[in-house]
Formats: C-alpha cells, sequence, structure tokens
C-alpha cells in the first residue's frame, strides 16, 4: 500500500480571492396555498456611517422563499414603523397582513452590530415576539438570516435553517478541446456572498460537510486521479487524506466528526471504508464483487446507507455497525442512489428512476412509503436542510445545470441558476455554532 | 505448433468473453444480454481468427517479432477503429463491435512496449458517485479483456471520470450514447 501522502496547503489566498462568478439567483416556481401574509418593514438604521445591508429584504426574501409566507409589497405600506408606538394595526388590517415584523439596526461601540426585531399579531393587536441578535459588522447577512429563522420557528414551530451555508461545485465549460474549469464554492443558504473554495481544471465533486460545520470534504482529481481531500474554511488549509489506486470518494463525516466513510476501489472494486481520522486507520465495512458506493451516516451513527447495485440494479442498503448486518431498504423502482437522511433519522432523500426519468424522492423509514417531490428528468445529489424542511439538488434546465429546491412535502419549489455556468453538487450545511 | 498456438489464442479469447459476461456488472441477466454475449463471443472468435490470420506466424508463435512493416499494418487496422469503445445504459459489457476494435488494438499492442491508458465514462443520468464507479468497471472490464488475451497488466493504468468529461454535453440518447465509453490512450 501506498502510505498516504498529506499534504497541507494553505488556500488562504483563495478565500480573500474576488466573488464567484457563478453567482446564483433565486425563482420562487411553487408555494403554499395559503402562504400566511406577513410584512418586513425596512429597518431602521440607527447606526454610524452608512447601513451594511437590507436587513429587512435578507429577512423577506427567506421568508418567501420557504413558501410559507407571502410578503407585503414596500410600495403597498402606509407606514414604515420601527418602534411599536408607530405601528398602526388599522393600516396592516387594510392590507390583510397577518403579521408584521419592524426593527432596528445599532452599532453600539465596541459590539459590532445589533439587531432589534419586534413581532406583530394583527388580528390580535399584539406584540407576541421580539428579541436581538448582535455580531461583527462582516456578519450583517447572516444575522438577518438568524432573524428569520427566529421569526420563522415562532410562527411554524419549527426551527429555521437560513443562518446556513452551502457548497457546490460550478464548472465553466472549457469549449473547443480545452479543459473545463472547475469551482468549489461556499455561499449562504440564499446563495448571496459567494466565496470560491477551490478553483481546478480537474474535476471536482463530492462536497460534504464536517458536523461542526468548520471543514467541507470533497473529491478532487487534481493529481491526475481521484483523491479525497479536507479543507478547514476558515484558513483554507488542505489535507489529503487519499492516494490509493483506483476510486477515492464518496467521503461522508460520523455525526461525532471522528470518522469518515469513504469509497475506495483499491482492493478490486468500489467498497465502503471507515476512516478514523485521527489516526487515518481504514477498516472495510463492506464485501462484495459489485458496486457499493455512496455511504450516508444515519443521525445516531450506528448504521450506514450505501448505494450498491449486489442485486443486479443499483439499491439503497443499511449496514449496521454493531452487527455487521447488511439490510436492503429500497424495493420501488429499478434505481435507487444517494441517499440523504434528515436529522430525524426518517426522512431519506435519494435519486429515483422512474420511465425513464430521475427524480428526487422522500422515502420514509418507518412507513417505507416513497414519494416523488419532483417532476424534471435530471435530477440528482439530493441535500437536505438540517432542520428537515427543505431539499436542495441539481437538475438541468435546458442543457445547463442549475440547483433547485422542494420543501420535503413537495408544496414548495424554488430555483437557484447561476448566472454563468453549470452548477452541481449541493451540499446543505449542518447548523453553524456563532 | 502454428494451429495449436491459433487454436489456443482463439480458446483465450471465448473464455475471455465467457469470463466477461460471468462477473459482468448486472447479475440478473436477461435473455436479450445472454444473446448479445453469445454474439459478442462468436464475433471474437471471429476477430480473433481475422487477427491471427493477418499478423501471420510472428504474433502466432508468440515471439514478438513483428516486422516494422507488418506493424504498421496492424497500428493502421487498430487505428481505423478509433481508440473509444462504447456501452449501453449502466452495462460494462463489451459490446461485439467493442470487441473488434480491441482486437485489432490487442494485436497492434503486442509488439510493443507502450503503456496503455484506459478512461472510463458515463452518461448523465443517475448519481454521479455511482457512475464514478461505472466508469471504473467499464475501464477494468477493458482492461481485464487485454490482459487476458495477452497484454502485461502492468502495462494498463485505468481512471474513471464518471460523467464529469462528457464528448457531447446535451441530453437525450444521441449525446448519451457517445459518452458511454471508454478511451484507450497509449502512453510512450
Amino acid at each position: 500500500m501506498k502510505s498516504l501522502a498529506i499534504v497541507i496547503f494553505n488556500l488562504a489566498f483563495l478565500l480573500s480571492a474576488a466573488l464567484a462568478r457563478a453567482d446564483l439567483t433565486i425563482e420562487i416556481t411553487q408555494g403554499m396555498d395559503n402562504p400566511t401574509a406577513i410584512a418586513v418593514v425596512p429597518f431602521a438604521w440607527e447606526g454610524t456611517g452608512a447601513a451594511p445591508v437590507d436587513m429587512a429584504a435578507v429577512i423577506d426574501a427567506d421568508l418567501t422563499r420557504s413558501g410559507q409566507f407571502a410578503p407585503v409589497a414596500r410600495t403597498d405600506m402606509l407606514g414604515l414603523p420601527s418602534t411599536e408606538q408607530e405601528v398602526f394595526y388599522r393600516d396592516w388590517r387594510a392590507l390583510e397582513t397577518e403579521y408584521l415584523l419592524i426593527g432596528r439596526v445599532s452599532t453600539p461601540p465596541g459590539a459590532g452590530i445589533r439587531i432589534d426585531y419586534e413581532l406583530f399579531d394583527v388580528l390580535r393587536q399584539s406584540r407576541v415576539f421580539y428579541g436581538y441578535e448582535s455580531g461583527p459588522a462582516r456578519d450583517a447577512r447572516m444575522l438577518a438570516h438568524r432573524v428569520a429563522d427566529k421569526i420563522y420557528e415562532h410562527l411554524t414551530g419549527i426551527p429555521g435553517a437560513f443562518a446556513t451555508r452551502l457548497v457546490y461545485v460550478s464548472v465553466t465549460r472549457g469549449g473547443q478541446g480545452n479543459k473545463d474549469f472547475y469551482r468549489l464554492t461556499l455561499s449562504d443558504s440564499d446563495g448571496a456572498q459567494p466565496v470560491v473554495l477551490l478553483e481546478s481544471r480537474e474535476p471536482l465533486l463530492a462536497p460534504t460537510w464536517s458536523p461542526d460545520g468548520k471543514h467541507v470534504a470533497y473529491v478532487s482529481f487534481e493529481t491526475g486521479r481521484p483523491a479525497i481531500f479536507r479543507q478547514e474554511l476558515v484558513t483554507g488549509k488542505r489535507e489529503q487524506l487519499t492516494n490509493f489506486q483506483g476510486l477515492n470518494s464518496g467521503p461522508a463525516w460520523s455525526p461525532d466528526g471522528s470518522t469518515m466513510a469513504m469509497v475506495l476501489s483499491k482492493d478490486g472494486n468500489p467498497e465502503i471504508y471507515l476512516m478514523n481520522l485521527a489516526s487515518k486507520q481504514l477498516t472495510r465495512v463492506t464485501n462484495h464483487y459489485s458496486i457499493d458506493t455512496e455511504p450516508a451516516w444515519m443521525p445516531d451513527g450506528k448504521s450506514l446507507l450505501f448505494t450498491s447495485d449486489r442485486g443486479g440494479k443499483p439499491q439503497i442498503y443499511r449496514y449496521d455497525l454493531n452487527t455487521g448486518a447488511t439490510t436492503r431498504v429500497t424495493f420501488e423502482g429499478t434505481y435507487n442512489a444517494r441517499a440523504r437522511v434528515a436529522q430525524d433519522g426518517r426522512n431519506v432523500v435519494l435519486v429515483h428512476q422512474q420511465d425513464g426519468d430521475f427524480h428526487i424522492a422522500l422515502l420514509d423509514l418507518v412507513t417505507n412509503r416513497m414519494q416523488i417531490l419532483t417532476s424534471t428528468a435530471l435530477d440528482e445529489s439530493p441535500s437536505i436542510a438540517p432542520n428537515g424542511s427543505m431539499v436542495l439538488y441539481a437538475t438541468k434546465a435546458g442543457d445547463r445545470g442549475i440547483l433547485a429546491a422542494v420543501s420535503v412535502d413537495g408544496g414548495v419549489k424554488f430555483r437557484l441558476p447561476s448566472r454563468d455556468g453549470d452548477v452541481r453538487e449541493p451540499a446543505w450545511s449542518p447548523y453553524l455554532t456563532r | 505448433m502454428k494451429h495449436v498456438s491459433v487454436a489456443g489464442k482463439l480458446m483465450a479469447l471465448v473464455l475471455s468473453a465467457a469470463f466477461l459476461v460471468a462477473c459482468s456488472s448486472s447479475s440478473t441477466k436477461e435473455d436479450e444480454e445472454a444473446a448479445r454475449a453469445a454474439a459478442a463471443a462468436a464475433a471474437a472468435a471471429k476477430a480473433a481468427q481475422d487477427a491471427a490470420a493477418a499478423s501471420g506466424s510472428a504474433t502466432a508463435s508468440g515471439t514478438g517479432t513483428a516486422t516494422s512493416q507488418e506493424q504498421q499494418r496492424l497500428e493502421q487496422a487498430a487505428a481505423a477503429y478509433g481508440n473509444v469503445f462504447y456501452f449501453a445504459f449502466d452495462s460494462s459489457n463489451l459490446t461485439p463491435e467493442a470487441i473488434a476494435s480491441l482486437n485489432a488494438h490487442i494485436a497492434a499492442l503486442k509488439n510493443t512496449n507502450s503503456n496503455i491508458r484506459l478512461e472510463g465514462h458515463t452518461d448523465e443520468r443517475g448519481t454521479r458517485e455511482y457512475n464514478l464507479a461505472l466508469g471504473e468497471r467499464r475501464a477494468n472490464s477493458v482492461r481485464d479483456y487485454m490482459v487476458l488475451n495477452g497484454i502485461a497488466s502492468y502495462r494498463i493504468e485505468t481512471i474513471s471520470y464518471g460523467e464529469e468529461r462528457p464528448i457531447a454535453y446535451g441530453s437525450g440518447e444521441a449525446n448519451w450514447a457517445q459518452n458511454r465509453r471508454v478511451e484507450l490512450v497509449v502512453v510512450k
């Protein structure tokens, strides 16, 4: 066996690099039938200097994108209150507004930026929720996302997942015999503030998050062969974890962060292995002459889902790490692959083929019911939000790769096309600690 | 002597075709695929006969010393087939066309010391990492056939790009068919 080549690069310069050209935009294509009408009034700026970002616009867009809320246009607002004394309920009742969110943004000395917000129930004519978020000025948008998370949780009972991030791969086609240009990009959950983590002329794929949200791992062909790398987001420091003959793919961090499941074909054909990230020691999990790939951890860390064609066609199987038993999970259809599990340990999203087309489907592990969530033909790479509400995936529009999202009940859909090039392989971060 | 050697070669080719069928991806074989495998084996046998007849005693006796003229002809014959072998969806079985092409390449490569790189690819359908594995399986399928037919395994390197390096970017079978392939690259 070749010894592991541990290569550490300092790519901090890339973190400070210019914004990615593959900027994402958002198009909401389908919302809920009876969304809750909420007016998010522009927040009053009480700080020094110019206001950093339009906090209310960020919050409004977050809530609207969830499909569960209908925004009130600013041009329809009869007043722009920023304190409770300035709220006239009859103005908002006239607009059939159910909830009203107001706020103030300030820059307390030595404390960065602070958002104070208040939520009012227009029909009950009362303040129902209030609070504040504060942090460094550079995190202004993230603070706005946190306010959206709190409002979402108060009104739906489910924690919001707006203050999270995405990594995805974007590709600019080389054309005319030139190699394609690959970028690994980090952005806010709404596609804003993209930062390029890595650029390469060789393929990049399978980005995934560490459970603490501080690292990503991915497969890069930059050495001329596929290899798994881990990269720290803050410093840009990279470490090459594998350099084996054959496939090195499918990195998936265990929930406790100590172990990485991966796919290696060094022993002849693709098998699932576990790497202890401290000692780099490998443990082989599967042992079958078929393709075994795409490992995904159950949230309790006690078993793995993976794709195998040991039955003739790709299907999802489950490996119990305690007993070593393998059981088949999917039976419906001839192609089920690349499972990802929600934090509840019950909802699984996967790629399912029906009538020749590839869709994203939701499998309930308790009832074993499979529900197809998408209607486009070439859907892949599903990634589920940490609150389990939305599934981000890659699809094709025309001959361009785009990202799209669908709620786990299939009721809400939006798309995040890139302004330039193909985008693919989205990975939704876990909840991020401050 | 010559007859034995040709017969042995034929046997090896038929066995290798059968072996490839036996150990190929889908264990649930349908009649159609079995029929195609049989056709492939028959085609392989015929191609081997042709190759053996064409390459003459030098190749058949295994001395590995074809004249430069003969070698040039073998290389031209291989080049005429192109260096790309195509596959059916979710399959790594060699088609009769791929086997005919491979036989020509094997005949040309036998008398050289060139190293060979086999690059496996898939179409865009299905998941990226399953396709990485499928691309590897296709490259291995070609490698195994070459090894069984006398190309030393140390000369062959395989790599899979899965669906990451399409020839044709569009969707639809016409594009997909071009992308489900193994490319043979001779590394000097």
